[in-house]
């Protein structure tokens, strides 16, 4: 709770919410308040209790024991509806949205107003214009969402949030999707949003948003909260030491380069989406053994194209690719035979591609290598051999809880990815590409798979790293190439390169760098 | 922390289904009293019909000989993510397969024929599969669609084949001559007897043997080979299953092969086992009764087994019911196996919600076998 003595009551205050799910205890004991008016952050590892809490307050679940009080009255809070009703609004990470409405019909679903739709819309019109024009959250009213931006359909959802009144808004891991550039306009956002007198609280488990954008953070563990602080009296490591428990590491220790003959090389590739755009255009580059090659870029510039021509799992327009000696688009175009040469392949949309969520962790464990003679005997699949390979596994990376059987979506997004890791990894491969590996994941984990990457590169292979996050790329790459509109921009080594000069180029002003 | 519940494995599999079952017979016993006679009396009829003597059990499972080969049809194509509607049309080719078969090689001895004939209905079958799974694989034409019209397709050609080109010369009605009496298949009052055990003549045949060894082979296929592992992350997870490297369309078809292979098993039970001879419609209905027991038994070849047996009661119950009250005909009966699939298919979520409010654990606590 707060100590200063505020004039306004808090908007929101949670006072002891307690919330077991059988032998889970999600939620012990939780109390902090939210100061009317400002952006609180609410941070904690994957499996805090984080969502469980926002649950509660937002009336999907009910606490074993606890109050609520929204401006300092005590509220009851049985549904969406009445969190609705008493002013707050969330929005989730996932969106809620229909995707072939309007803007308009989105933001009206649910609070149309009578049987008759055309004066309901007229009326959320101007409504919407007026919020549009007072906080800067313009949105093309009449654009079908599904067309739309990332960006700009989480415009939708808090455009959705205004509308109906709220005065406290959740926002859980807003920024997940967004990227760098997309994040700071949405700060900016966020930051008129708190001038007009709304109440911001921000659920995230990003250290640099917290600091970038709040004014007081209360850190979540295990359940419970461990500790509140005013943002402009910490740091980044203190708050990833109570985040975790322990000491972290935010930069990785990396060996000296060494690197040695290319690996991967890429001459002139080009590749059309299904569409017939053209989404890379003449790329060359290499990636040598025993040094990480970043590409950095803003997402939809061609990465994720290039990245699945290169497992395999697209087909090039134009161009060539070699492994070793391989020519890979004439001899193996598919991820199958690219695997039997040792290039391993992370991906970038973790639950979509990388895993089948509903199959056990072992299970998992063998995906795309479950033709490999180790996991096979005879007709049938060596059920030992495979449980075995996990439980190693397992223990190697750092799984928890180290159960085999435990289905892959009931990990944290953090084992998922170390599963994934143990997986690409493990099987020493000649070149690892690798895709936003930490999103969506814990720093623990961070730390653990950005440690697991620069050993693999020590060991002499050679890996192709895609990733949004700027931090990641200078903390791990020894040069970076740099996308935009499906081009190299420029190139630039780890010595050189600075924040400004990658941002330059990934808006696509070159001259910079060496390129 | 995701707080979403789970029921635990034993209810879901065990629970639900017989919540279901019995939510569809109060319906029933509801229905029955309407008509003015007495549930009590129905309900001890058809078990007394289905379970109460040796000719009850052995009819019982030659219905549920029918039923475990269909449902099993339907599962295999579920675990690959179709929804495989075709099992009627399937079976009745596969069955124009085994009857070629028997008609061809009349004089051959029966263990040379028996393994042709499961060739040839398992090879109908899954060429009756084939194209709706082509289609699927390489232009995307929804496999409901394509399988129910090749039910209607299947239902034309086999009556054309049976008026004009399979009919025993002189007859009237559309069937084909008998199979030579050599190639029936062994009777289970016969094979028992040599052993010296008395069991009432019913069709129950060794087409039921085939049908609990196929049950064995879907198990292993399915969750311990290769090639079922591929089969399942292509249903759960395409664009994995193409991370992987397997090609969701080569195992889409793959999958409708298999599921028509094993419809197309129907023909050994009906007409190698009990009709001796093809005629109209002999699958009867059974391919769409398979779709609710691959529901019930959650696609899982025990279960099935399980719902297979359950429904064939239903059958023989239901036909004794018929003989013994007057005011319940055929229609009726149907009405019940109605109901039960309806509330044991289609309205689980209904027992599900509050059955996991009751019993559920939060899903982090759940476990799963590879």
């Amino acid at each position: 709770m707060t100590a200063d003595a505020p004039l306004k009551p808090p908007a929101l205050e949670l006072r002891g919410i307690d919330k077991r799910f059988g032998s889970v205890h999600a939620n012990r004991a939780i109390s902090f308040a939210v100061a009317a008016g400002s952006v609180h952050g609410l941070i904690g590892e994957n499996g805090a209790g984080k969502s469980t809490l926002m649950n509660i307050v937002y009336g999907f679940h009910r606490p074993d024991a606890g109050v609520i009080l929204v401006n300092g009255r005590e509220v009851e809070i049985h549904s969406p509806q009445d969190a609705i009703s008493a002013g707050i609004g969330m929005v989730h990470q996932h969106f809620m949205l229909v995707e072939n409405f309007t803007v308009l019909e989105n933001v009206l679903l649910g609070v149309e107003g009578g049987p008759l739709l055309a004066r309901g819309l007229a009326r959320a019109r101007m409504e919407l214009q007026k919020i549009g024009r007072d906080y800067g959250l313009e949105v093309p009213l009449d654009a079908l969402v599904g067309t739309l931006p990332v960006g700009l359909q989480q415009r939708v959802e808090i455009l959705k949030a205004l509308h109906r009144g709220a005065g406290i808004l959740i926002l859980d891991e807003p920024t997940a999707v967004l990227t760098p550039q997309e994040t700071d306009q949405f700060f900016r956002m966020l930051g008129r949003l708190r001038d007009q007198g709304r109440t911001v609280l921000l659920v995230t488990h990003k250290l640099r948003e917290i600091m970038a954008i709040t004014d007081r953070v209360t850190v979540m563990r295990q359940g419970a909260v461990v500790a509140e602080v005013v943002t402009a009296s910490t740091s980044p490591r203190e708050l990833a030491e109570k985040m975790v428990g322990r000491a972290v590491l935010l930069q990785v220790k990396k060996g000296e380069l060494r690197a040695g003959p290319a690996l991967l090389s890429v001459r002139n590739l080009s590749v059309r989406d299904s569409a017939g755009a053209l989404r890379v255009k003449h790329m060359s580059f290499e990636v040598r053994a025993g040094e990480i090659v970043a590409i950095a870029g803003v997402a939809g510039n061609g990465q994720s194209e290039l990245l699945e021509v290169l497992a395999g799992m697209g087909v090039s327009t134009s161009g060539e690719i070699f492994m070793g000696g391989f020519d890979l688009v004439a001899t193996a175009a598919d991820p199958r035979r690219r695997r039997e040469l040792g290039l391993a392949h992370v991906p970038e949309d973790r639950l979509r591609v990388g895993v089948v969520p509903g199959f056990s962790a072992q299970a998992n464990l063998i995906l795309g290598y479950q033709d490999r003679a180790a996991f096979n005997r005879g007709g049938l699949m060596n059920d030992g051999a495979i449980l075995a390979d996990c439980e190693r596994k397992m223990a190697a990376y750092d799984v928890r809880p180290p159960l085999p059987g435990l289905r892959l979506s009931a990990f944290s997004g953090g084992n998922q990815q170390k599963l994934v890791i143990a997986r690409e990894v493990d099987c020493e491969p000649q070149v690892l590409l690798v895709g936003q590996p930490t999103r969506g994941v814990d720093i623990g984990a961070i730390e653990f798979i950005h440690h697991r990457l620069v050993a693999l590169r020590d060991a002499g292979k050679a890996i192709l790293l895609i990733s949004v996050e700027l931090d990641e790329i200078l903390g791990l790459a020894d040069r970076i190439l740099v996308m935009a509109g499906g081009e190299i921009t420029g190139e630039l080594s780890r010595a050189e390169a600075t924040e400004e000069k990658i941002g330059l180029l990934m808006a696509g002003v070159r001259g910079e760098g060496r390129a | 922390m995701s707080a979403i519940k789970q029921l635990p494995r034993w209810a879901d599999i065990f629970l639900l289904p017989l919540v279901g079952l019995a939510a569809a017979l109060l319906l029933s016993a509801g229905i029955i009293a309407l008509l003015g006679e007495s549930p009590w009396q129905a309900v001890k009829l058809m078990i007394d019909g289905a379970l109460g003597s040796q000719e009850g059990i052995g009819y019982s499972l030659f219905y549920a000989t029918n039923f475990i080969f269909t449902g099993l049809a339907v599962a295999v194509a579920f675990h690959a993510g179709l929804f495989n509607i075709g099992g009627e049309g399937q079976a009745y080719i596969g069955g124009l397969g085994t009857g070629l078969v028997c008609l061809w090689f009349s004089h051959w001895p029966f263990w040379v024929v028996l393994p042709l004939a499961v060739l040839a209905s398992a090879g109908f079958g899954a060429a009756w599969a084939f194209l709706p799974g082509l289609l699927q694989a390489k232009r995307g034409s929804h496999i409901v669609i394509t399988t129910i019209m090749f039910n209607f397709i299947a239902s034309a050609l086999m009556t054309y084949l049976l008026v004009n080109v399979l009919v025993k010369p002189g007859q009237q009605s559309p069937e084909t001559r008998e199979f030579a009496q050599g190639l029936w298949m062994p009777f289970a009052h016969e094979m028992l007897g040599r052993f010296g055990i008395n069991f009432t003549a019913t069709p129950l045949n060794l087409a039921f043997v085939l049908a609990l060894g196929a049950a064995i082979f879907v198990w292993i296929f399915i969750w311990h080979t290769r090639w079922g592992y591929a089969l399942r992350v292509v249903g759960q997870s395409p664009a994995a299953a193409v991370y992987a490297g397997m090609s969701p369309s080569r195992i889409t078809v793959m999958a409708m092969l298999l599921s028509g292979a094993l419809a197309g098993g129907l023909g050994l039970n009906e007409l190698m086992g009990s009709q001796h001879r093809i005629l109209i419609d002999f699958p009867g209905g059974a391919g769409f009764v398979g779709i609710a027991v691959a529901l019930m038994g959650r696609n899982h070849p025990f279960g099935i087994l399980l719902a297979a047996g359950l429904f064939g009661a239903l059958y023989q119950g239901g036909s004794q019911l018929t003989f013994d009250m007057p005011r319940i005909n055929r229609d009726m009966v149907v009405v019940i196996q109605g109901l039960v699939i309806l509330s044991c298919g289609a309205l689980e979520n209904m027992f599900r919600v509050p059955l996991t409010a009751l019993l559920g654990r939060p899903v982090r606590a759940e476990k799963e076998k590879l």
